[in-house]
């Protein structure tokens, strides 16, 4: 077994003890929010700490790509390339999950499944953007064209993310401010009790842990589709 | 609880898919890589 293999598996049994915890952490040991009343509410706000969690993942790709990008066309080295592609792939698939639990979540609080709110309205524009951003380099011909034009487009794409983070803060909207808010108009927002918090974190972390194993994976991939280009040159 | 199932099962279900489609892919690739070296070591 090679060391980038024993570090690998390491992660692996990192992040899955990590998520377990925080999972039990989730569903078992955090009290109901106090402020809560129904118990559908009660029951529903539980999904608060997996939705966060997959924002982690969303955030950290997006970010992964972005940095992956810049150091791309500085470095013109494919091991960033590779690195914004392999990030931007995770943070579809988590922006699909925080959508979609996001959307659970707000059924039993909002009382609708989904409303044109500027947090929900732009954290779709970022998905379909990522979403754009994988086409594109589907059809893109020639792997150093793709890599540069992959890069730029990963650079102007991620101005969507603080957008999205900071539409909370700037516009009157429905969706709670976890963290400072000190919008007067953003409606719901509350303050973490201490348990909260904790069980919060511990997700946070869990999930980035997740995240990272996840990546070490998904580049190693992209390596091996490049040496297989490289065995195919050879023969031709 | 229905919600709460829902959330977890949607975020797990593509969690799941997207780790399925990584290991489909990695033996996909490593199977190639395979018959490729097989190919350039008989060209030899």
């Amino acid at each position: 077994m090679k060391a980038r293999d024993i570090a690998m598996l390491t992660l692996d049994v990192i992040a899955g003890v990590a998520v377990l915890i925080a999972l039990y952490m989730a569903l078992v040991w955090v009290p109901d929010a106090a402020n809560l009343i129904s118990p559908d509410e009660k029951v529903a706000q539980h999904i608060f700490y997996l939705h966060m969690g997959m924002n982690v993942d969303a955030g950290l790709g997006f970010l992964v790509t972005l940095i992956g990008s810049v150091l791309y066309l500085l470095t013109r080295r494919r091991i960033w390339d590779m690195i914004a592609v392999s990030s931007a792939e995770l943070g579809v698939v988590f922006a699909t999950a925080v959508l979609a639990t996001g959307s659970l979540w707000a059924r039993p609080t909002w009382n609708t499944w989904w409303t044109w709110d500027p947090r929900l309205t732009t954290a779709a524009i970022v998905w379909l953007i990522y979403i754009a951003y994988l086409m594109l380099r589907g059809a893109l011909e020639g792997a150093e064209q793709r890599a540069r034009f992959s890069a730029v487009y990963g650079i102007f794409a991620f101005l969507s993310v603080p957008l999205t983070f900071m539409s909370i803060r700037w516009w009157r909207t429905i969706h709670p401010t976890v963290f400072s808010g000190s919008n007067p108009g953003a409606q719901g927002g509350f303050s973490l009790g201490p348990h909260i918090r904790l069980t919060l974190f511990v997700s946070m972390i869990a999930f980035a842990l997740m995240y990272a194993a996840l990546m070490a994976h998904r580049v190693r991939l992209e390596q091996d589709a490049q040496a297989v280009q490289e065995l195919k040159e050879q023969l031709l | 609880m229905t919600y709460l199932a829902g959330a977890f099962a949607v975020a797990w279900l593509l969690t799941f898919a997207l780790v399925i489609s990584m290991i489909q892919r990695q033996r996909r690739l490593e199977q190639e890589i395979a018959a490729l070296r097989e190919i350039l070591e008989k060209q030899r």
